[in-house]
């Protein structure tokens, strides 16, 4: 006689605390091993590609902040690298530095939640209790600079909206010098923990092949053994200037994409350093007045900068004709932007690219056979914000 | 050896022969433009030759041009690790054609098909899945065709009286305000306008 076994659906979130946000899973289960995951996402789409089209080039930028909420400006970044392509501008060298000094405290920013939370959904509560005090430091330099915590605006096409204040890179450096202690105190908690890496070492296993199939990008691509980063192969703004390593991981599973992560932190937090070093005097944005607007004090006398800023403020500038595909190493993997011109002040079209939909459309295929408690284990490995997920 | 966007031209461009409408070379990256029909022979060979060696779909998008007769054009976006190399591959479509589904060569084809067809209603031939991905259950329309109002058709609530969320049509206290930021001193449109309307009170 043979056993007749029945599956069961399982209903997970869009309300649970490790759904990362609004997700929804439908799991079918046999006893505790999942055969089946139907992700259903979209219940934070906000439909923000629409929105940009209807917006002129410089009020789509605080839209991509709202995407992957944890590092905002990297988003920017994408976004305005593709203005200035099709513009044919030049980011000033200080701009650039200030650029890759707040990508990489993004980078910082999103690791630190991702592990920390990563940690959370496994049964440890005390590293995100410490990662986010370093957080709420990181973000205080990000309001420093721009005015707000998290959505930050804070990249404009042709440079950045403002200089440094004062005093600033010097509370950076601060921090960078600390930091590294920080991790350390983080890693004993974590990186030897029985726990952690009974919930970790040898789940979610992905191989190389199979990430270039499934879409990976960043620490899941990195994390199977692949060394791509854009920073390095690719590279944008003044990551040329830079000597960092690529760290990768040898099995492909949720604990080397934790141990890349570790130590990309301790990479990035390198690069700040660097940076501030060796960031040069001089302008920080684009000094042609028809894409930047002019400095304050020039209002008062001059009529061509008030031509300028009326003009920039009303109607915005004219992107000539043209697509273009830029993508940036986003801490979460490759994060582009699709931009068609029309020759109008408004992007035809935008479209993003966002790391997670096409790591989250794997949620399947790396969990077919796991147990069910491996679910959350694997998601908080994935890196999902849904901002970004469903735009 | 390090291949150059302008090699892989020349590499796709003998490789492919007829199968390839147009490539051209804009702003250092390199479009190809493909009927339909050739469409998956020409990603095929894309992904599995020795010198395009494209691994990795990055993306699938559309982009609705409601003036032309063929409507949307299509855009994949590919990534070589090996060369270090980006293509985009477009295909031109009427609202009715069928493209043929990408999910057999490269698995993560699944959900950005079933992102184009969420947002632009193209359908896809032998999609295994083929359902909304983004909007709401029970959603209709296409929300990024050109001819989609940006605020929608209809708008959700919650009713007291029913105990359940509602959907009705969407009432605005005020209509949308879509600036013209045309200069007057440079499209003459308004001042013209206005002459024209003159004169043929003047006749």
């Amino acid at each position: 006689m043979t056993k007749q076994t029945k599956t069961m659906n399982l209903n997970f979130g869009p309300q649970h605390p490790a759904a990362h946000g609004v997700l929804r899973l439908i799991l079918e289960l046999d006893g505790e091993i999942v055969e089946k995951i139907d992700p259903h996402i979209g219940l934070l789409h906000r439909g923000t590609e629409k929105l940009i089209e209807h917006k002129t080039y410089i009020q789509a930028i605080p839209y991509f902040d709202r995407l992957d909420y944890v590092a905002p400006m990297n988003q920017e970044h994408a976004y305005a690298l593709a203005i200035e392509k099709l513009l044919k501008i030049e980011v000033p060298i200080r701009g650039q530095y200030i650029r890759v000094l707040f990508c990489e405290i993004g980078r910082i920013l999103s690791h630190l939640l991702n592990i920390t939370t990563q940690a959370l959904d496994v049964g440890a509560l005390t590293p995100s209790l410490w990662g986010f005090e370093e957080r709420e430091t990181l973000m205080t330099f990000y309001e420093r600079v721009s005015g707000s915590r998290l959505h930050a605006n804070y990249f404009r096409p042709g440079g950045v909206h403002k200089d440094l204040p004062r005093g600033l890179s010097e509370d950076i450096l601060e921090f960078c010098k600390n930091f590294p202690k920080v991790l350390d105190n983080l890693e004993t908690l974590l990186t030897d923990n029985r726990i952690f890496k009974q919930r970790n070492v040898n789940i979610g296993i992905v191989t190389k092949q199979e990430a270039l199939e499934h879409s990976f990008s960043g620490v899941m691509l990195r994390g199977s053994g692949v060394s791509w980063d854009l920073r390095k192969s690719q590279p944008y703004e003044c990551y040329n200037d830079f000597n960092f390593k690529i760290p990768i991981g040898l099995n492909g599973d949720c604990y080397d994409r934790y141990l890349c992560r570790m130590e990309e932190m301790r990479i990035s937090n390198e690069i700040i350093k660097e940076c501030i070093k060796r960031m040069p005097p001089g302008p920080v944005k684009s000094i042609d007045g028809k894409f930047t607007p002019p400095k304050k004090k020039d209002l008062k006398n001059s009529m061509e900068a008030l031509i300028h800023h009326f003009k920039l403020f009303s109607e915005g500038f004219r992107v000539p004709e043209g697509e273009i595909y830029t993508s940036v190493e986003a801490p979460k993997g490759e994060f582009g932007v699709y931009l068609i011109s029309d020759g109008s002040n408004k992007p035809y079209k935008c479209k993003i690219r966002a790391p997670g939909f096409s790591h989250l459309q794997a949620m399947d295929y790396l969990l077919k056979g796991h147990m069910l408690a491996d679910v959350p284990a694997v998601l908080g490995s994935l890196d999902i914000v849904f901002g970004e997920v469903d735009r | 050896m390090k291949i150059t966007v302008n090699d892989l031209e020349r590499a796709v461009n003998s490789g492919l022969t007829t199968s390839i409408k147009k490539s051209e070379i804009n702003l250092e990256q390199l479009f190809i433009d493909v009927d339909i029909e050739n469409l998956s022979s020409v990603i095929l060979f894309l992904k599995t030759n020795e010198k395009c060696k494209f691994k990795q779909l990055i993306d699938i998008t559309a982009v609705d041009y409601p003036k032309y007769e063929k409507r949307f054009k299509v855009i994949y976006l590919f990534l070589s690790h090996e060369n270090n190399l980006r293509i985009i591959v477009n295909v031109s479509i009427n609202e009715s054609t069928l493209v043929p589904s990408l999910t057999k060569i490269f698995p993560s084809a699944n959900w950005m098909e079933r992102e184009v067809f969420d947002m632009y209603g193209i359908s896809f031939k032998d999609h295994p899945d083929l359902r909304r991905i983004l909007t709401d259950y029970g959603f209709e329309g296409h929300p990024l065709r050109k001819d989609f109002p940006l605020t929608g058709h209809t708008e959700v609530r919650y009713s007291e009286d029913k105990k359940k969320v509602v959907s009705e049509p969407v009432k605005l206290d005020q209509e949308y305000r879509d600036f013209d930021f045309e200069s007057p001193w440079e499209g003459t449109k308004y001042i013209s306008e206005e002459n024209n309307k003159l004169k043929d009170k003047n006749k």
